[in-house]
């Protein structure tokens, strides 16, 4: 098992959901974040102060997947997702050690297929 | 010159003025927060452009006695508009009420083309629109023009402003083409209260815009006074009716978008009819721009916030109706075809079809001017993705100030720190 932890631009979050169901990817948990990457600062002004706003809106996706289903999130995030233009974002993916589901207590590859 | 008629046309001032904010909130909080600002701020510009174009010239254009189609020069610049009588009121006082609606039916539009258009287009066509579309139309109806000639009932404005305006919005959204969601996204207000709050501001703000045209503290402004609290509120009353048989839920953007169909329905009525009739309008108006609203949606005519279905469509049946249900021992001007005067029905539709004609001709030839010198939509892709706050105005609505670093004004630039920045994104 692995989890895909994908950081992506928040306009491209619809586009990516939809990407992300049609490869039959079901279970996800979603968070607004804030980051830093390689993007220019915008600079935004308010009366006399005028500031750069180093961290950009991003939003998170966590999605567990067994192994055969790496390569298909990975494709769909990356296809969905992406504009061209530098804060894009990034995709981790990251060994997972165990995986509980708590309504059944299932365990591992059974925890995170989807209920048929 | 009359005391009480003064102190009531200030204060209806006043209320007409305060509108405009009104309708940036109602507009405000049916965008997506990314562009709260851009359509607050379409609102809001409204009131500086379109308030100096009409002292300079566009009241001039309106209500200056030229000829039936259109004023002339002669009160430009505000030359003889002094302190001296016009009707009852001090003359710099009907210039200032009449500037209010110029104001906010420049501002209408705007539902039309939010999400996408530039900002610096927009003012500059604002302005052009004032001057080239709105005061012409003010003009026939109400200085002097054909249409007055005519006998064209419009008490406050049904089809110098929301005629105007729905007709005006439907080519600007055609000639801007659609948002690059619209269609494929689900887009959705961000805000709702916004969205209540506007409409009941304007709901407040449309006592002076109605009663107001009565031009004095009289029984008259007494009885437009009534009418746009009752109209309304029956339009109201059919509109959750229409929600609950349609999807069993009474919905909040619907009641706000009922508010104001009620008071554009009633607006060119208001003075005109009786209080019953006025109830009788406003439930019957809230048909055709119900299912308007749920039309537009499956097209691909973007007006993204149904100034169509609200203004125009709202405007079109209460200046019909007007026709039809306007009462001679009411007004003490004119019956329409219930009260034995079939042929107003006529002079009516005449006047909608004419406001539309010339209001819709008149837009595009603006924007297609405007399209020579610059690009009327926000460069894509990025800005519209974006949101319009950041990439037009360089604010944010809901910004946190989080990572905001403050540029300071004789520093150099580029203060980066290394530190802040996650290792796990440089890799």
């Amino acid at each position: 098992m692995k989890l895909v932890l994908a950081i992506i631009r928040p306009e491209k979050l619809t586009e990516v959901l939809e990407a992300l169901f049609r490869a039959e990817v079901r279970g996800l948990t979603i968070n607004r974040v804030q980051g830093h990457g390689g993007e220019t600062e915008r600079v935004e002004t308010y009366r006399g102060t005028t500031v750069k706003m180093e961290l950009s809106e991003k939003v998170r996706l966590e999605i567990g997947v067994s192994d055969h289903f790496v390569e298909p999130t990975v494709r769909a995030l990356l296809r969905a997702a992406q504009t061209g233009e530098v804060g894009d974002g990034k995709i981790f993916v990251l060994p997972v050690e165990r995986v509980y589901r708590i309504r059944t207590g299932e365990r591992d590859e059974a925890a995170v297929t989807p209920v048929g | 010159m009359n005391s009480a008629d003064t102190a009531w046309m200030l204060v209806a001032t006043a209320l007409v003025l305060l509108m405009t904010p009104a309708l940036g909130f109602f507009y405000g909080g049916l965008v997506r927060a990314k562009n709260a600002l851009n359509t607050l701020m379409m609102s809001f510009a409204a009131l500086g452009c379109v308030a100096i174009a009409w002292a300079l010239l566009g009241y001039s254009l309106a209500f200056a006695p030229g000829g039936a189609w259109l004023g002339d020069l002669s009160r430009s610049l505000l030359r003889g508009v002094g302190l001296d009588a016009s009707g009852s009121i001090p003359h710099v006082l009907f210039m200032a009420y009449q500037g209010t609606f110029a104001i906010i039916t420049a501002a209408l539009i705007s539902g039309a083309v939010v999400e996408r258009m530039r900002f610096r287009a927009y003012l500059l066509f604002l302005t052009i629109w004032s001057l080239v579309v709105y005061a012409p139309i003010a003009h026939w109806v109400w200085g002097g023009g054909w249409l007055a000639t005519l006998g064209a009932l419009d008490f406050a404005g049904g089809t110098v402003v929301h005629v105007n305006a729905g007709a005006a919005a439907v080519v600007a959204a055609l000639s801007l083409g659609p948002r690059k969601d619209y269609g494929r996204q689900a887009i959705l207000p961000h805000n709702v209260p916004f969205t209540l709050l506007g409409a009941g501001l304007l709901w407040f703000g449309w006592f002076g815009f109605n009663a107001g045209s009565a031009l004095g503290a009289n029984a008259i402004a007494a009885l437009a006074f009534v009418n746009t609290m009752l109209a309304p509120a029956a339009t109201l009353i059919v509109w959750t009716l229409l929600d609950l048989r349609r999807a069993g839920r009474v919905t909040a953007v619907g009641a706000a978008t009922a508010i104001v169909v009620g008071l554009v329905a009633i607006t060119p009525a208001a003075g005109f009819i009786s209080p019953a009739a006025a109830i009788v309008l406003g439930g019957v108006a809230a048909l055709p721009s119900y299912f308007t609203v749920l039309w537009r949606p499956r097209t691909r005519l973007d007006d993204s916030l149904d100034v169509l279905a609200a203004h125009g469509v709202g405007g079109t049946v209460g200046a019909v109706l007007t026709g039809v249900l306007a009462q001679k021992i009411w007004n003490g001007t004119a019956n329409g075809l219930l009260f034995g005067a079939p042929l107003q029905v006529l002079v009516q539709i005449a006047g909608v079809a004419a406001a539309a004609l010339y209001s819709a001709l008149g837009t595009m030839l603006v924007l297609r001017g405007l399209a020579l010198f610059m690009p009327l939509r926000v460069a894509d892709p990025g800005h519209e993705g974006s949101g319009l706050d950041v990439g037009q105005h360089g604010e944010e609505a809901y910004g946190s100030g989080e990572g905001a670093v403050l540029v300071l004004p004789e520093a150099t630039p580029a203060v980066a720190a290394p530190a802040a920045a996650p290792a796990g994104e440089r890799a």
